[in-house]
């Protein structure tokens, strides 16, 4: 049920923001120097901000930009999560002693500040804010991963395969990584909502996307500021921001009880 | 206990001479410095503020001086507010954020266990489907969008609530940021305790009494509640630290003069003191929290031995 709705929205936003600007001639750019902070109606359908640009098409090519953060972002983590765990689940001992210490001291740290620091400081690029947000998400995941890799290394095909003389590199690949896919996709599901969180967070305080481009969280933070000549630049962006953070948290809860009905919570 | 307290607080020296190094050289290798300004200033001025706030010095010794500073319980003085010392500027904002972040904790673990039970109570009947939708909602929404609708709603068309400002902290200043920075963890809350619930009301000893005839509410309160809670102890780590990083977009929506603030103004304005001041405490804060909730808990579960 939860992943049936959660799937349905989370495909209904994606093809609304990547089809949608199809049906409009508008351009995010332009200002209509007439039509300013004009309500919604047959010309301008989610109506026009402050500055005169038609929300419309703002607020799907903001829900692009979105969706690609929370996109690579993800990947950075699970690539850096995965990688990780996989490492210290696998080689045991002393590497994972030490490389777990080093996880719990990440958690200790402040690091969403950090990361807002680091976009202060080096300016607002773009990849950075991706990596960044990347960076900041591994944890769960190498946490996860390794527990899983500790789990599948206890199997007797491992043995198998240790016994027939595969060396390392090609057990943790060959037969480790494909038995993780599952778990790694469902906290993927869970990583996707918390990145595009972050990263409307950021562009909430000024750090994240910039002019010219656009995200929701920029729009979100932009309504605000006007939201008593305008309500409508607040409510479009505010809206499809919380129903595809809805869609893929019901997408990774319903995922996760499907494959993974021992945790049914964190 | 005293044995694990006592590593558990040795093991926090590392980590915030960690968030200590990190944070002082991800400041000093930013372009921009504190006093750059659109109009020049005049080489010699230039010179004696450098020299007033060791900025001449070399980085490593400015690292060392500084350190050796803290130490002493000296954050320094504030580049940006002249005048004032670090430690003035947190004393000032500590306390805003501290009734902020602990009045929301407390909605959230009230509201967010009630509705839990209410869900757990109920469950798969319409009360349950309707907790749930509002804590998917809850868990959802980014606090920034919640809070300018509750702002226009409330303040500006009703104007029941003040728009924002600290009013030296009275009650119904309160009221706002506090139902915002708290709707997320509440949700988070309440759905913990409902599948915390759910599976308790599955043990042996809840059969008995529902055997013995008590009735189903009295089960869930007196029997059931208490073990379903445990987790929700462990969770108040986690949001602790969470609703310290919410507080800063909470602090610079309704104008709050708290630390999430001095912290973005300071980022900005190359404040390099404050924003180190300000890691610093709530660095402290996240591993005294942490600590606090990791004690209480062995306190609630004495099946919980040291590991």
């Amino acid at each position: 049920m939860k992943l049936k709705i959660g799937l349905i929205l989370v495909m209904v936003m994606t093809a609304t923001v990547f089809i949608g600007p199809q049906f409009t001639d508008f351009d995010p750019e332009t200002i209509h120097w007439d039509d300013m902070a004009q309500a919604p109606d047959g010309v301008y359908w989610f109506g026009t901000d402050v500055m005169g640009r038609d929300l419309y098409i703002r607020t799907l090519l903001g829900g692009q930009v979105s969706l690609l953060v929370g996109l690579l972002a993800t990947s950075v983590s699970v690539i850096i999560g995965v990688l990780y765990g996989m490492i210290a689940g696998f080689y045991g001992g002393g590497v994972d002693a030490v490389m777990m210490r080093l996880v719990d001291v990440f958690y200790a740290l402040p690091f969403l500040f950090l990361v807002i620091l680091l976009l202060v400081f080096f300016g607002q690029n773009m990849w950075l804010l991706f990596t960044a947000i990347g960076c900041y998400l591994w944890l769960d995941m190498a946490r996860i991963v390794r527990g899983q890799t500790l789990a599948v290394k206890a199997q007797p095909f491992v043995e198998a395969a240790k016994a027939m003389g595969q060396n390392n590199h090609i057990i943790l690949w060959r037969h480790i990584l494909p038995n993780l896919i599952n778990i790694v996709l469902v906290y993927a599901t869970l990583v996707i909502p918390q990145v595009i969180m972050i990263e409307s967070f950021l562009s909430f305080l000024g750090l994240g996307i910039q002019e010219p481009m656009t995200s929701w969280g920029a729009l979100v933070s932009e309504g605000a500021d006007n939201i008593e000549m305008a309500v409508w630049a607040l409510c479009f962006p505010a809206l499809f921001l919380a129903v595809t953070l809805v869609g893929f948290n019901l997408l990774g809860d319903g995922l996760r009880d499907y494959w993974d009905p021992s945790n049914k919570h964190q | 206990m005293t044995a694990m307290l006592v590593k558990r607080l040795l093991w926090g020296i590392p980590v915030l001479w960690l968030i200590l190094t990190l944070t002082f050289f991800l400041l000093r290798a930013a372009p921009g410095g504190p006093f750059d300004q659109e109009r020049e200033l005049t080489p010699e001025i230039e010179q004696l503020i450098a020299q007033k706030y060791q900025l001449d010095l070399p980085v490593l010794a400015q690292y060392k001086n500084y350190l050796a500073a803290i130490l002493q319980g000296d954050l320094g003085p504030s580049f940006q507010y002249a005048d004032h010392s670090v430690n003035e500027l947190i004393a000032l904002g500590l306390p805003v954020s501290l009734t902020i972040g602990f009045w929301a904790l407390l909605v959230a673990l009230i509201a967010g266990t009630v509705l839990g039970a209410m869900a757990a109570f109920y469950a798969h009947r319409w009360p349950d489907l309707m907790a749930m939708i509002v804590a998917v909602i809850g868990i959802s929404t980014p606090n920034f969008v919640i809070a300018p609708l509750l702002i226009l709603w409330l303040s500006v068309h009703w104007q029941w609530l003040p728009v924002g400002g600290w009013g030296n902290g009275q009650w119904f200043h309160l009221i706002l940021p506090v139902i915002t920075l708290s709707l997320p963890y509440m949700a988070s809350i309440a759905r913990l305790v409902r599948s915390e619930l759910l599976e308790v009301m599955d043990q042996p000893y809840i059969r008995t009494a529902r055997a013995k005839g008590l009735s189903p509410l009295k089960i869930m309160s007196q029997q059931a509640l208490r073990p379903a809670l445990l987790p929700v102890v462990s969770y108040l780590g986690p949001a602790a630290v969470g609703l310290m990083t919410g507080s800063v977009v909470i602090e610079q929506i309704f104008a709050i003069p708290g630390m999430g603030r001095y912290f973005v103004q300071g980022a900005l304005n190359r404040d390099y003191t404050l924003v180190l001041g300000v890691v610093l405490v709530i660095g402290v804060m996240m591993l005294l929290f942490n600590l606090i909730v990791d004690m209480l808990y062995r306190l609630l579960d004495p099946r919980v031995v040291d590991s």
